[in-house]
């Protein structure tokens, strides 16, 4: 956190403490969304934004909480600006809190360039379409749900399933073919064990120079996780656009940030929307999603994963549900996959990346990436209603070709999806497993492949043989 | 407070009157003092960086503003200069084949970041200093009205620009110019008021027409659900409900690169800046059939970003039926198409909540849904003032929060519209695109379509319609019953109608948008496609009534058909036909 070198008026007119909020009199020439430095007697320093000036008060948001002060005993200086912060390459291998003060010993991060961090919307002229794929070493997502550079790719998951194991793999493994890869991690509202995860998994990146860790923890500030995502952003867009490199940004867990958002407006007794989130929600979380992307004239890339836990398991919670409609396809994560035993127990039939299509295929990862991807999911879509069939008048009452996708799902599952923890498979690889499930069905179903196709991929004895 | 306002001088303009001062800010909701002669809807521009702001309550001298931009670093005590005019978009040659913000301001010209402090459209000098070659059409000395044309600027685009006589505006045509012209330079006087290239006009306002048709025209879409099932007149209006992931941003785009009209306006109202930057790619790549230039230089394309200021979202949307009105005026038919209304409808409820209004449902204001008719009521099939018959069409994307159709937005908007193409997530999650469902979805002019199809060479349409409706609702009963009692327990004929409902979805009603043969499918095809599969059905039913088994009829290999949209050329009617025959004489060997 830097201020600008200036002298700063003192605010000691502290009229009202309500939940995270703090109301300032006699104040002048405060602008509104400026940060402020909150000086409490006898404690450290805290930091607030503005919310609202009326006159000669202002409404501020302390992201430390508002915990332990009185009205006497505070010190309010206005910076004159919104809150700034240095960017650049001495984030690299860094572990920082939530406002991104160091938790590893080392200095506070400086730099000579400050960016603000709520950012500035990007012209739509200057973006150039996402084309060209992350590997992340991961077959559900390269073979059937393939990220893209520049793209926004959430993994909506259910609380007990192992999606911070699958942020972190994500995180640990991604890369782009020969480019500069960066990983920003923001963990918000996360347990002290998640956070020791967390540490242990990306260890190896971040000691390579290419990693960003900001945590807060669950027993951190609530409100700092407003700015948690923010900070992440904007030392993201720094090293995409300015150093060129390709940044992929991982956002856990966006539920919790959620929360952060609808407290403050709860303390600031605005109307609701759905289930007491404000109705600025989807605006709120655009601000922070649409800060991926590419730019024209411009290198790197920024790609967001962010990880949502969905309370009870339910899609149309207004956090997944905003997000869906914000960012660019869904990985879904299962319980019912899971109890399988399958490691990601990705739902690849509620799964989706809308960018897949201009990201993969001929020129771009391989040319029968799509028709098999395509193949895969139909297939699993008929094996869905063999089993839903199977389940009411048994496995015997069914035809030859419902028990060939019944078998075609066990082989997707074991075979494809599942895989081990920190085992990174190339996507010739991953492609490999698919063709070797579509295999097992009889070769006249596989009508979204040409025979082309066909011909140079389905594995041997079984399949070329078939009718 | 009051401290303020006597410590110092009173504020001045920048023209030396008086201005107000602002007292409060909160996100976009500005209140202001000493503005006694501000009008509602009047634009005041505030602080040093003169952000706009609309007036949407007036108290005394004090006076509630919505802002248009970012409000970061406003102050009470900052100026409010009322600037006497509303909300206006400047309409001129220079809006085919661009890109504009909400408020209508170009973004090519802008730069990489949007900080408040740009120019509005009326000061860009990329747009105002450009040059625009003039033909000059009327006769000078004759007396002329509002509409009627003056001139061409044949550049502009892919339809010829039409300068015409501005509403309110007649009287005799005393000069004329020629040439090279600046947009906003006169270009001729009529009656004593000098008419330009562009004109200025309130975006909230609806233009006049001479008198509104009633006629049933479609419009051709090149989506064969969509033209075949739930057809929309030209002039009428259609919402596009969906959840996310149910693919409504695609259907809305091949709508705006396949759809015959003169003109599209696209507008992506709170979406996605990747979606923005991918419709500009597909349309410039692609070739207009009809003229030979890029789909791009018949489109107006307005990017109001999710994460680009909210209230500019609430203009952005009134801006583009004002474009499009603008085209409508000159004889063209043009399309609007925007994604999406609810997060229109969101902006109004995210302001009226931060003015403290009651909410209704939803924290939805009260006159959401006078708001929503407002809009929808801009579509319309005209005769303008100038004599020609022409059309807006609104097409309005609507996205339930967590799919919801019964939420307020959504049910608002179907009482206003005449087709709706609900979107389905499980045919979503099949991948059968467009998921356009067939029980949710309506069409309140197709009886009237049918008739102008029966009027123009296709008797049949109508029959066609009611046909395939009837094999989709038999289909989805029987498929219930069958994933009870086992398909293979239905007497034969029904299994047919299962097997008819399949081939009617996925050989019809599917349509591969990135394909070059099926992107696009011309009306002659769509109606080729249908009768070939009504035909199949017809030839099974026939095949099964002598006495084949149902089982043999389900093993026949009608992949040939279901083919047939991929094999033949998006207009080559022919050809299905033709293949068709093939394949129905070969399924008639089964007997």
């Amino acid at each position: 956190m830097t201020s600008p070198n200036r002298n700063l008026v003192s605010y000691r007119d502290v009229r009202e403490l309500r939940g995270p909020l703090m109301v300032v009199g006699e104040t002048d020439g405060v602008g509104w969304d400026e940060f402020a430095s909150v000086d409490v007697e006898g404690g450290t320093e805290r930091h607030a934004l503005v919310l609202e000036v009326d006159g000669g008060q202002a409404v501020l948001q302390v992201l430390e909480g508002t915990e332990g002060m009185r009205l006497g005993g505070i010190s309010v200086r206005f910076q004159g600006r919104p809150l700034h912060i240095p960017v650049g390459s001495g984030w690299l291998g860094r572990v920082c809190n939530g406002r991104g003060e160091p938790l590893d010993g080392g200095p506070p991060v400086t730099s000579d360039t400050v960016e603000p961090v709520s950012g500035w919307p990007l012209n739509p002229v200057y973006r150039i379409p996402p084309k060209e794929a992350v590997i992340t070493g991961i077959s559900a997502i390269d073979a059937l749900t393939t990220l893209v550079r520049g793209q926004k790719l959430p993994v909506f998951s259910v609380a007990g399933l192992p999606h911070l194991t699958l942020a972190t793999q994500i995180a640990a493994q991604s890369r782009t073919g020969g480019r500069n890869f960066r990983v920003v991690f923001a963990a918000m509202g996360m347990t002290h064990a998640d956070i020791a995860y967390i540490r242990d998994r990306l260890e190896e990146r971040s000691a390579a120079g290419e990693l960003v860790l900001l945590l807060n923890a669950a027993d951190d500030p609530v409100i700092e996780r407003i700015l948690t995502p923010r900070i992440a952003l904007t030392i993201a867009e720094h090293l995409a656009y300015e150093e060129g490199s390709d940044v992929l940004v991982v956002m856990s867990d966006m539920t919790s940030y959620a929360e952060a958002v609808r407290e403050v407006s709860a303390a600031r007794k605005e109307i609701p929307a759905r289930r007491g989130y404000p109705g600025y929600l989807y605006s709120d979380l655009a601000t922070l999603y649409e800060r991926c992307g590419r730019v024209q004239g411009r290198e790197g890339s920024v790609t967001i994963v962010p990880v949502l836990t969905m309370p009870s398991g339910d899609m149309t919670h207004p956090v997944p549900d905003l997000t869906g409609y914000i960012t660019e396809g869904q990985i879904v994560l299962s319980p019912e996959i899971d109890a399988r035993g399958i490691y990601p127990p990705v739902d690849v039939l509620s799964s989706l990346s809308r960018l897949m299509r201009s990201g993969a295929g001929k020129g771009r990862t391989r040319e029968d990436h799509l028709d098999v991807a395509a193949q895969v999911l139909a297939a699993m879509a008929r094996a869905r209603q063999a089993s839903e069939l199977a389940e009411l008048v048994g496995d015997a009452a069914l035809g030859e070709a419902d028990r060939a996708y019944i078998r075609f799902r066990s082989v997707v599952e074991e075979k494809l999806l599942n895989q081990s923890v920190d085992e990174y498979r190339s996507l010739e690889q991953s492609l490999g497993l698919a063709w070797e499930a579509l295999g097992v069905l009889p070769r006249r179903e596989l009508s979204m492949l040409s025979p082309e196709l066909l011909d140079r991929y389905l594995p041997g004895p079984i399949g070329g043989a078939r009718l | 407070m009051a401290g303020i306002e006597a410590n110092q001088t009173p504020p001045q303009t920048q023209q030396g009157g008086p201005a107000g001062r602002i007292r409060r800010v909160s996100g976009p909701l500005v209140e202001v003092t000493g503005l006694p002669d501000v009008s509602m809807l009047e634009l005041v521009a505030l602080g040093p960086e003169r952000i706009s702001a609309e007036t949407i309550a007036v108290n005394g001298s004090e006076a509630t503003l919505q802002a248009y931009e970012y409000t970061g670093g406003l102050k009470a005590g900052d100026t409010a200069e009322g600037t006497g005019h509303q909300l206006s978009a400047l309409l001129g040659p220079h809006l085919l084949g661009q890109v504009f913000d909400g408020l209508l301001r170009p973004l090519s010209s802008a730069p990489m970041w949007l900080s408040a402090d740009r120019e509005d459209s009326a000061e860009d000098r990329l747009v105002l200093d450009r040059q625009w070659n003039f033909e000059p059409q009327a006769p000078v000395g004759k007396a002329v009205g509002p509409g009627q044309v003056l001139g061409v600027v044949p550049d502009a685009g892919s339809v010829p620009f039409l300068v015409t006589v501005p509403p309110g505006v007649a009287g005799e045509l005393t000069w004329l110019g020629s040439g090279l012209l600046r947009p906003l330079e006169r270009a001729a006087v009529v009656g004593g008021t000098e008419v330009t290239l562009a004109q200025q006009w309130p975006v909230h306002r609806p233009r006049p027409v001479a008198s509104r048709l009633s006629d049933a025209v479609p419009m051709h879409t090149g989506q064969r659900v969509l033209d075949l099932m739930f057809p929309l007149p030209r002039g009428a209006a259609a919402a596009v409900p969906g959840g996310f992931g149910t693919g409504k941003t695609l259907l809305l785009q091949q709508i705006a690169k396949w759809s015959d009209a003169d003109v599209i306006v696209y507008v992506g109202c709170g979406e996605r800046g990747n979606e923005m930057a991918d419709v500009l790619d597909g349309l410039s790549g692609l070739e207009d059939p009809r003229t030979g230039g890029a789909l791009l230089d018949r489109t107006v394309i307005i990017a109001n970003t999710s994460n680009m200021p909210m209230m500019a979202r609430e203009a952005s949307i009134n801006t583009g039926v004002t474009v499009a009105e603008f085209f409508r005026d000159m004889g063209y038919h043009a399309v609007v198409i925007a994604d999406s209304t609810s997060r229109w409808a969101e902006a109004l409820r995210e302001f009226a909540n931060r003015n403290g209004d009651l909410p209704a449902e939803e924290g939805y204001p009260a006159s959401l849904a006078s708001e929503l008719a407002a809009l929808y009521e801009r579509a319309s099939l005209a005769v303008t003032l100038g004599g020609s018959t022409s059309s807006v069409t609104v097409i309005g994307a609507v996205s339930p929060p967590g799919g919801d159709m019964s939420e307020p937005v959504t049910t608002g908007t179907q009482r206003f519209v005449r087709s709706l193409w609900q979107l389905d997530r499980d045919l979503a999650y099949s991948r059968h695109y467009p998921a356009v469902s067939w029980r949710g979805s309506f069409s309140r002019d197709a009886d009237a379509l049918g008739r102008w199809h029966a009027a123009n060479g296709d008797p049949e349409w109508a029959t066609r319609r009611a046909r395939a409706g009837l094999v989709l609702a038999e289909a989805d009963r029987l498929t219930a019953l069958a994933e009870i009692i086992g398909s293979a327990s239905l007497p034969a004929h029904e299994q047919v109608v299962l097997l008819g409902g399949r081939l009617l979805r996925d050989g019809v009603l599917v349509q591969n948008a990135l394909s070059a043969n099926d992107g696009y499918s011309s009306a002659a095809k769509g109606s080729a496609l249908l009768q070939a599969v009504l035909d199949t059905i017809d030839t099974c039913q026939d095949l099964v009534a002598h006495g084949v088994s149902a089982a043999a009829v389900d093993s026949f290999d009608f992949s040939p058909l279901l083919r047939l949209r991929e094999a033949a050329g998006p207009s080559d009617a022919a050809g299905v036909a033709e293949r068709a025959a093939a394949f129905l004489a070969e399924l008639k060997e089964l007997r």
